[in-house]
């Protein structure tokens, strides 16, 4: 096959360079000696070292990750219900309402979502703080849950929960015995989805925070806002840290289970 | 589905979620659409007139009518707005393009790269999508900044002689666009051009059909579906962006998503920004509709 020509892997080359020399750099110039971040001075992990001694990040930092566990727990809860409302539930009043209402946050500017939050929670007087950031990125969250466990439920073979409900179960049994341990990877990677937005939003939470609720991704942006800094560059490679890992953890768990279901459907096939 | 359409856990399952979503999506378009309405005024909340259920009916009457469209007056009369309106659409429209042009390739590449690679390569282009976008955008200060790597690399080199200056230019925010928004361009196209059969282009050069006429003709029209999505993915949140040309453009640059950040954060003008929100979301309300719609019968396709 020739089809894998030269000027393909260059443009893909090139891509991926784009897509990763940035995120790079950033990494390379946190253990930078100098505190400029453009003057490569030798190495040095005196910026993690400093930023562990600053208070205020660690705390944002502790809030941030409060935020994104708690709303990514709910968030995953309600979307994996809304894509079963969508794939199983073809006709009901207020579909199409329902289906807009999952699929507009995905493409809403973030300005707007967290402006009209903001502007629900003053109205109904609900004091601004830890809740009101959590309420926020449920809602975001959870449309984000309902696309990657649709696009699930609509490769599963249906006749499996047929043959549950037939031999008697309750669809409340049927869900949690037969379609929850199916869709289980794809809702895992909806929760992992849910909390790396969570812990990356700015936008919403700038909007819906209040005081004692400065978040990780806010305390970030007004410390750039006064400059580019290692430590900074050190908070921010923590951060991508973090996520690898999780991602990493989520891919290996999808995989096993995956080869868990091949061999499962070996061993079925060979005990026939 | 019979057995699962009628019982109460049915119901919960799309309930639960329905009533959150009106709740905290729906509602507050609402409620951004009244105080849009309101006037200015000293006081908590910083708007009036603010209904309560206290006053009785006659008094919502009352406030009912107290309501103007003044806000939106205002923002037909200051050029501001409307050059803001304008540029955030210009900025989005050219970025998006920019995108385009450099996903396509890529997504082209990796569709034809051999079967056993293209899983990592599909992961390879989701990972940064991972790692947080406000990070993505301050990497790139430290890379366009006048004394920054891009140009001291180019210094170094001797293609130019004296520093490019790129931050705080709209240059940098189209280069920031079209970095953060590369792989939702590149996922559509990519899942377009993998679906396509591949002997249609080898019969098309078969019948003596030059690549370059092969790829007009067939591949591009039948990855169209993927490069519309992808556009769409890119321009409607482009529009409203706020972290990229407040952290990469400069002061000149007007954006509406940074205008409406102001006006909430610094000139703390709710009724304004409440009224620029209403504006912004009535501009993007053709394009999300169309791609919901085309996400709906994507759903339907695949069902």
């Amino acid at each position: 096959m020739t089809r894998w020509s030269r000027f393909n892997i260059v443009s893909v080359a090139l891509g991926f360079a784009f897509l990763y020399l940035p995120i790079v750099l950033l990494v390379v110039f946190s253990f930078n000696e100098s505190k400029l971040v453009t003057v490569w001075a030798g190495f040095s992990t005196k910026w993690y070292v400093s930023l562990f001694n600053n208070q205020g990040l660690m705390d944002a930092a502790w809030v941030t990750i409060r935020v994104a566990l708690l709303s990514a727990t709910i968030a995953t809860v309600l979307g994996t219900m809304a894509a079963l409302s969508l794939v199983r539930y073809t006709r009901f009043r207020g579909r199409m309402l329902f289906s807009g209402m999952v699929y507009a946050p995905l493409v809403m500017p973030e300005v707007i979502t967290g402006l009209s939050l903001l502007l629900l929670f003053v109205a109904i007087g609900f004091d601004r703080g830890f809740w009101t950031v959590t309420l926020a990125h449920i809602t975001l969250t959870m449309c984000f849950v309902a696309v990657v466990v649709q696009s699930r439920l609509l490769s599963f073979d249906r006749s499996i929960e047929e043959a549950a409900l037939d031999l008697g179960a309750t669809p409340l049994r049927t869900f949690f015995e037969v379609t929850l341990p199916i869709i289980a990877p794809a809702v895992f990677s909806g929760w992992v989805l849910a909390f790396t937005l969570s812990l990356d939003d700015l936008v919403i939470a700038s909007f819906t925070s209040g005081p004692g609720a400065t978040t990780l991704p806010m305390k970030i942006y007004s410390q750039v806002r006064l400059g580019v800094t290692p430590e900074i560059n050190a908070a921010c490679t923590l951060l991508i840290a973090l996520v690898a890992i999780g991602v990493v953890i989520a891919s290996i768990v999808t995989k096993q289970r995956e080869l868990q279901r091949q061999r499962d459907e070996q061993a079925a096939v060979a005990g026939r | 589905m019979k057995a699962l359409g009628s019982s109460i856990f049915s119901r919960l399952v799309i309930i639960v979620p329905y009533v959150w979503l009106l709740l905290f999506f729906l509602v507050p378009f609402v409620i951004v659409f009244r105080i849009s309405l309101s006037t200015t005024a000293i006081a908590q909340p910083p708007y009036e007139p603010v209904f309560s259920l206290a006053d009785g009916l006659s008094g919502i009457i009352d406030n009912i009518r107290q309501l103007s469209f003044d806000n939106f007056v205002w923002l037909t009369e200051d050029a501001l707005y409307l050059n803001a309106y304008l540029s955030s659409i210009k900025i989005a429209g050219i970025s998006t393009l920019l995108t385009l042009l450099i996903a396509y390739p890529i997504a082209y590449g990796m569709a034809q790269a051999p079967r056993t690679w293209r899983p990592t390569l599909l992961m390879l282009v989701i990972l940064p999508f991972w790692t947080s976008f406000l990070i993505r955008v301050y990497a790139w200060i430290a890379i366009l900044k006048p004394e920054g790597l891009l140009n001291q690399l180019l210094l170094s080199v001797g293609i130019i002689s004296e520093p490019l200056i790129i931050l705080n230019t709209n240059w940098a925010i189209y280069i920031g666009i079209v970095y953060s928004y590369l792989p939702f361009m590149i996922l559509p196209i990519y899942s377009a051009l993998e679906k396509m059969d591949h002997s249609l282009i080898e019969a098309a050069q078969d019948l003596g059909c030059p690549p370059i006429t092969a790829f007009w003709k067939v591949t591009f029209p039948l990855s169209l579906a993927g490069v519309v999505a992808g556009c769409m993915l890119v321009f409607i949140p482009a529009v409203g962006e706020f972290v990229i040309p407040d952290l990469l453009g400069g002061s000149q640059t007007l954006m509406i998503g940074k205008t409406l950040w102001n006006e909430f954060n610094s000139n703390r003008d709710w009724p304004v920004s409440a009224a620029v929100a209403t504006v912004l979301l009535l501009i993007l309300v053709v394009p999300i509709v169309f791609f919901q719609n085309m996400q709906a019968k994507a759903d339907e396709k695949g069902r």
